[in-house]
């Protein structure tokens, strides 16, 4: 296993392949594609948040200046119900066709009802404004109270409850229940020293990429089609926008260009089908691009969320019961991350006795989208909060009392399966030695503590490594670079090959070029894809020793591979000298043609990551305004293939989750409009609103990845939440348990204290 | 024979057991096997559940063999971001 | 009516017919093929079509197009040399201060111009001089350390 190893270039910090395009501008994204007679789409969408549509006129529309083409419901076909799969956790098909353009309804403000082509933008947005709709308006339901409601107005008139022991019989707005539970809660209670019962709120947050949603779609006379998008996932675009236009997944080719943020978000889709139809109905090009008003109303977001949580602890710390019940909000289709939320909501902790039900809820919103970690944040909030306050509470350092529950290896985890190794308490004791947790607070500053955990996914890849004549290598692989992913593989590549880093180039193809891959999420492309680089260059390895062997007459078995060459084997009597790679490639055509290795994997063996993150801030009681004075990232990567792009991940993830804990929330009007759709008024972290966020990588090998990856990507945003809400809870010297920390909020809760 | 836990959530459709064993070498027999003896519970951990085994969770088993002593649970799907 | 309009971008001569409503960022993107700037929000709040108009710096999207007349326009694609790239994008790209890397121009130009006024700029004066460029996946970290030793290499000292 990879403690064992000594690495040659893995955890070296070289600059990444795609770094001088990215840094002056030459980098292609979503909206920086354009074909030659291209129109430019628009979209209608609705100014009701839950509506009728009684009728569409599009006919003044389609007589305006430069139109060439609208679509609307109709333009599309019926879509059965049916799962998605692969790495995009709750949803269904038809769900998806239905958000992608209102049938019917309306069920939130912003919903897509109709799209334009037109010549220009201004245009299409013109004769957008043409399109006549008759609505009958419906009293939006806003809230999980509301959605509860006996007698709710149904946003769904056919959702029936999914998960009840006895199959419900009428329809409502709770699309499904999860429960899960173990032991003895009363006895474990009654046992209880001390408990903790709490209501915890978080709310609706965007994952604010920065690029907007953007594609341009080409659809020919033989109905073969073609996307230039910005995704996470160009194979899930192909399978999603194939199964809603009814079309042959063959007859479709995604091309993913270089994506600006997504954090799940970009791993469904919206526009590509709408550009697809009005390309096949004007037999242009259509280019599609969202303002950000129309990313915030009609793209993500996250689920609020709402725990109703009680714990109990005996006097030495020890947790000796756990109960929740949490709902979240699905937006206007059913699929919030609430099933990973209740596997995670208790997940770092040992608890015999515990009860977990979580509840899927639409409301009038957006559909929530995967957002990293997805169901796990609001968990964990509530979790570690209750923890703060019990350590608080028992006279116990926050992080000794974790440790005194922490799960470690060969515990049954609270979902079920036991744990291999895990970092959870190589984290916590890091943490407690760590500069920042020992030394002194600044006067009125209150210090937080938070465990962060994420299941971490596998799921399929497929990886190609040609190598060139001179002995150069290409990686051929199929998911988008979203934060430094190709020096990773080729990191991985140059490692496995004995090559230098700089004689690797990482090439992301379309959906023709590459073999199939799931989608960039689930923190499983460098663990995922990058297995599947390293067994593809073993499979390069393979052949050269074949060929080696073949060269000198003697058996696969009497040669190996050692530092990038082809040797004979430890006392194996044959002259020769050892034959590198290159060598190998320059004679490549007489040795049965071109070395070209690949893999292709469902993986299997996703380790487990946690955290745990410090937060020091501070009050100002007259404001209400938070400062976070100074925050600590301390993470298991289990091996981090480069470590610069490892600490940019946990700096990120605590940027989002700070910005999650102090600022961001979806504001809405009585009737369901989300009243500040712009980043001046949906304020995420700016610089100066941040400390330097110091990390620490922690390296706790996965045994189920060559070289001992875990991923990365989500457990950096889990537990900020609360890290952030203790310290300010500390520092305000009042328990506060709605996010997000706003000064209004702040000040409230000052004013209880 | 394998063990099975029956998620919480699905138990009435187990005579409430938390606990099945159950035979079969591979994913297939296994499931086979669930299903005749609780059609329904069969259904619902196909339809809604994602298979674990061994602590393993496997995204789309069919093949997976499964051994005398091995540990199968069902959970909620992940997604990812 | 299109407006037609003389300029200069990163120090050619150039001309282009234009909307009167249409706004720089949509001419440097769409009629003059420049699309290294970027619109994340077409309202002036993230900085990622950060550009400069006579040496002030600003969001192209809330510049119309037709104001630039006579003026000089200076992009992402006039910062690096053909022969070598700006410091500060160097330590980018040595610090790895960029993960997607779509707010990487507005940073780029942003924080060139900065360093233009002030050669010694303080972590605080980095960070709100920057505050008007949105970066979602690093946290800033990253970022504000290549321009503190992008200006100390500008100045001369070791970075």
């Amino acid at each position: 296993m990879s403690e064992a190893m000594d690495f040659r270039v893995i955890g070296t910090r070289p600059v990444r392949p795609d770094g001088v395009d990215k840094v002056t501008g030459r980098a292609s994204f979503g909206a920086d594609f354009s074909l030659p007679g291209m129109l430019e789409g628009a979209v209608l969408r609705s100014p009701h948040a839950h509506a009728r549509i009684k009728r569409i006129d599009v006919t003044a529309a389609l007589g305006a200046p430069g139109v060439k083409a609208i679509v609307t419901a109709e333009d599309f076909p019926s879509v059965a119900a049916g799962a998605i799969e692969g790495g995009e956790g709750g949803g269904d098909f038809a769900d998806l066709a239905g958000n992608v353009i209102a049938r019917g309804k309306v069920r939130y403000h912003g919903h897509a009802v109709a799209a334009v082509a037109a010549q220009t933008r201004a245009q299409a947005l013109a004769a957008a404004a043409l399109i006549e709709v008759e609505y009958e308006s419906l009293p939006p339901v806003l809230s999980l109270d509301a959605a509860l409601a006996d007698n709710a107005p149904l946003i769904d008139e056919a959702l029936k409850t999914k998960g009840l022991a006895e199959p419900a019989t009428t329809a409502s707005n709770l699309a499904s229940v999860i429960e899960m539970g173990g032991g003895d809660l009363a006895a474990g209670f009654a046992e209880a020293d001390l408990v903790v019962e709490r209501r915890y709120q978080t709310p609706t947050v965007h994952q604010g990429y920065i690029e907007p949603h953007a594609c341009v779609g080409r659809w020919v006379q033989d109905d073969q089609a073609m996307l230039w998008c910005s995704t996470q996932g160009a194979f899930d675009v192909r399978s999603m926008t194939a199964k809603v236009l009814g079309q042959p997944v063959g007859a479709l080719k995604v091309i993913p260009s270089e994506i600006g943020g997504g954090f799940g978000g970009k791993t469904t889709i919206y526009l590509e089908p709408l550009s697809l139809i009005l390309s096949k109905k004007s037999g242009r090009p259509v280019r599609m691009v969202m303002s950000r008003e129309e990313v915030f109303r009609a793209t993500g977001p996250a689920s609020a969320a709402r725990l109703d949580l009680r714990m109990g602890f005996a006097k030495d710390g020890r947790i000796t019961a756990a109960e929740v019940t949490m709902a979240y909000e699905a937006g206007a289709f059913p699929g919030s991350p609430v099933g990973p939320g209740t596997m995670c909501v208790f997940a770092p902790y040992r608890i015999a006795n515990f009860r977990i039900k979580g509840l899927d809820v639409l409301v009038n919103k957006p559909k929530a989208a995967a957002y990293r970690a997805p169901g796990a944040p609001q968990a964990l909030f509530a979790t570690e909060s209750a923890l703060d306050e019990a350590a608080e509470k028992l006279g116990l350092d926050p992080i000794e009392l974790r440790l005194r529950n922490a799960v470690e290896e060969g515990d049954a985890a609270i979902y079920g399966p036991k744990f291999g190794p895990i970092g959870m308490r190589a984290c916590l004791e890091a943490a407690a030695k760590h500069p920042h947790y020992l030394r002194p607070k600044e006067a009125g500053v209150g210090r937080g503590v938070a465990v962060g955990f994420w299941f971490n996914v596998g799921l399929q890849s497929s990886a190609e490594v040609h190598i060139n004549e001179d002995g150069t290598v290409t990686v051929i692989e199929g998911n988008p670079d979203i934060g430094g992913s190709r020096a990773s593989m080729a990191l991985m590549a140059a490692e496995t090959l004995g090559v230098p880093y700089e004689s690797v180039r990482v090439v992301v193809a379309d959906t023709e070029t590459a073999g199939f891959s799931n989608v960039t999420g689930g923190s499983r492309v460098t663990f995922a894809t990058g297995m599947a680089v390293v067994e593809a260059s073993k499979d390069i390895i393979a052949q050269c020793c074949s060929r080696a062997a073949a060269l000198w007459s003697t058996d696969q078995e009497m040669v190996e591979w050692r530092d990038g060459a082809v040797h004979p084997r430890p006392g194996v009597n044959v002259d020769a000298q050892p034959l590198s790679l290159k060598d190998l490639a320059g004679q490549a055509g007489r040795m049965g043609g071109p070395l070209l290795g690949k893999a292709s994997l469902n993986a299997k063996g996703a380790g487990p990551g946690f955290s745990v993150n410090l937060c020091d801030a501070l009050v100002d009681k007259e404001t209400g305004r938070v400062e976070v004075k100074a925050f600590t990232a301390i993470q298991d990567a289990g091996k981090a293939i480069h470590p610069s792009y490892v600490e940019g991940q946990l700096q990120g993830g605590a940027a989002q989750g700070i910005g999650w804990a102090l600022n961001e929330e979806y504001v809405y009007s009585a009737d369901g409009v989300m009243e500040n759709a712009g980043f001046l008024d949906y304020r995420v972290p700016v610089a100066s609103d941040l400390p330097m966020i110091e990390t620490q990588i922690i390296e706790v090998p996965n045994p189920g990845h060559p070289y001992g990856v875990r991923g990365v990507g989500e457990t950096p945003i889990v537990a900020p939440l609360a890290a952030v809400a203790n310290a300010v809870s500390a520092s305000a010297g009042v328990r506060l348990t709605e996010l997000p920390l706003s000064p209004p909020r702040v000040l409230a809760g000052l004013d209880q204290a | 024979m394998a063990r099975v836990h029956v998620p919480f959530d699905l138990r009435h459709l187990a005579e409430g057991r938390a606990e099945l064993e159950v035979p079969g070498d591979d994913y297939r027999g296994l499931m086979g096997a669930l299903g005749r003896r609780f059609p329904a519970l069969g259904q619902a951990l196909q339809d809604d559940k994602a298979f674990v085994l061994d602590g393993e969770i496997i995204d789309a088993p069919l093949l997976e063999a499964v051994g005398p002593h091995s540990e199968v649970h069902f959970l909620p799907r992940i997604g990812g971001g | 009516m299109k407006c037609h309009v003389q300029t200069q971008v990163n120090g050619e001569a150039v001309e282009f017919l234009c909307d009167p409503t249409a706004t720089l960022l949509e001419v440097l993107r769409d009629t003059l093929g420049l699309r290294g700037s970027k619109e994340g929000c077409g309202t002036g709040d993230c900085g990622a079509c950060s550009v400069e108009v006579d040496g002030a710096l600003a969001c192209s999207c809330l510049i119309l197009a037709p104001e630039v007349e006579g003026r000089q326009v200076s992009t992402i694609e006039g910062v690096a040399s053909p022969e070598a790239l700006h410091p500060i994008q160097n330590h980018l790209l040595k610090s790895a201060g960029l993960q997607c890397g779509v707010c990487t121009p507005g940073i780029v130009v942003a924080a060139k111009h900065l360093l233009e006024q002030n050669p010694n700029p303080s972590e605080e004066a980095v960070r709100y001089f920057l505050a008007g460029n949105l970066c979602r996946c690093t946290g800033y970290d990253k970022i504000i350390r290549a321009v503190l030793d992008a200006a100390a290499e500008m100045r001369g000292e070791a970075a």
